[in-house]
């Protein structure tokens, strides 16, 4: 026997809808994945595809240390051509959009990297 | 048992003795000399304690010599140093004193060189712009008091900063005693409700960066266009005028030894210990 079964079987109805609120609410409402923009004309990076996409950040900190700190500023030769150790010199050259090329994985992804408080972005200055 | 306990008592105490004698007695045998381990650290404390000693030579270290005669005959080559360094390097202009950022700017005589007075010098003196910047000392302070190692000496003994790990504490502009280091109070890249930046009325130089709020910065004796075998740029804006001589000050083959080696100069503050990389002909 048990008492009040009307409320408590209400109340968990309403608890596990609320709880598993998250998971209907966004059912079909997926983001799209993001899409970068690549450079035209150009196939390789200063490394393969996958570490840039999962190690970029650490490259460039490690840039940054070599290059600040050591002054190991020696050319990163991709394809002959030669880049600067460096997010605005070099890596821009290419992804010449920051709102193209950063900004569409770092909305996606939620991150807010603080790059370009300080460091110029190629077009959009802001 | 007795006789076994005050066997292995008299045992246990020899080996003990000779366990503490035997290092100093091999290290006696060893070097032949009975204070010889002593007597290094004694050497090397009466070195670092005696001020007059000629100064060590480690590495490279650039530095310059600034001929202020040239900037009291050529009128603007000090601000157009200050604008040209100002530029390349994307220091703000706050337009007020309290904020004001300074790579490199002008002081009078008396006031650039500590303890020095103008009373009844010539007037040449008194009117004379003395160009000033960080010093790149041989000892900085500053990098002593960064507690991020924000602030470092590179190989080439450039006092060099790494704006990402400065907290903004401040301790280096304390500890410097050339007030060469500004903290930037506002945001430098505010912008005006049109997108037009405040504090950079000339626009930005779009290869260097800018700095953010809460950091220090301060000349880099143009780290990256030396390492691109250009001059820094404040010599460079001197042209032919050798008003600004740049070199690595512990090569003697270098221009810059030969003119110190031949000229009268004196440094900024030098009774500070820091020994300043950055010598003036008066």
């Amino acid at each position: 026997m048990m008492y009040d079964s009307g409320k408590i079987i209400t109340g968990l109805v309403i608890f596990v809808i609320m709880i598993t609120f998250p998971i209907w609410y966004n059912v079909g409402g997926a983001e799209q994945l993001p899409k970068v923009e690549k450079p035209v004309g150009k196939k390789e990076c200063v490394q393969d595809t996958q570490f840039m996409r999962t190690s970029h950040m650490a490259l460039l900190n490690n840039w940054r240390d070599e290059v600040v700190r050591s002054g190991e500023r020696q050319y990163q030769v991709v394809e002959g051509v030669k880049y600067e150790k460096s997010l605005q010199n070099g890596c821009m050259n290419c992804h010449t959009s920051k709102a193209k090329f950063c900004d569409e994985c770092h909305t996606y992804a939620a991150v807010k990297p603080y790059c370009w408080d300080c460091h110029v972005q190629p077009k959009e200055i802001n | 048992m007795d006789v076994k306990r005050r066997k292995f008592l008299k045992i246990a105490g020899i080996s003990a003795i000779a366990g503490i004698g035997a290092p100093t007695a091999f290290s006696t045998l060893l070097k032949g000399e009975v204070n010889a381990s002593s007597g290094g650290g004694h050497g090397e404390a009466t070195e670092k304690s005696d001020a007059h000693a000629e100064e060590k030579v480690v590495g490279k270290q650039y530095g310059l010599v600034i001929n202020t005669k040239k900037f009291g005959q050529i009128a603007g080559l000090a601000e157009k140093c200050t604008a040209a360094c100002h530029a390349e390097h994307n220091v703000p202009d706050y337009g007020n004193p309290k904020d004001e950022i300074k790579w490199i700017w002008t002081e009078s005589y008396n006031h650039a060189f500590q303890g020095k007075s103008d009373h009844k010098k010539n007037d040449a003196l008194k009117n004379l712009p003395i160009l000033v910047t960080c010093n790149h000392c041989a000892n900085p302070p500053c990098v002593k008091a960064c507690p991020t190692k924000a602030t470092f000496k590179n190989k080439d003994g450039i006092v060099m900063m790494d704006y990402h790990r400065c907290i903004g504490c401040r301790f280096c502009m304390a500890a410097c005693p050339y007030g060469a280091r500004s903290f930037n109070w506002k945001n430098p890249r505010e912008t005006y409700a049109n997108g037009e930046m405040k504090f950079y009325p000339n626009g930005i130089n779009k290869e260097f960066p800018t700095r953010m709020r809460g950091v220090v910065e301060k000349c880099n004796l143009c780290a990256k266009r030396i390492a691109d075998g250009k001059l820094p740029s404040c010599v460079e804006a001197c042209g032919d005028t050798k008003g600004i001589i740049f070199g690595d000050i512990n090569d003697p083959n270098s221009e810059i030894s030969q003119v110190l080696k031949n000229t009268f100069t004196i440094q900024r503050n030098p009774t500070t210990g820091t020994r300043p990389s950055v010598f003036y002909i008066i």
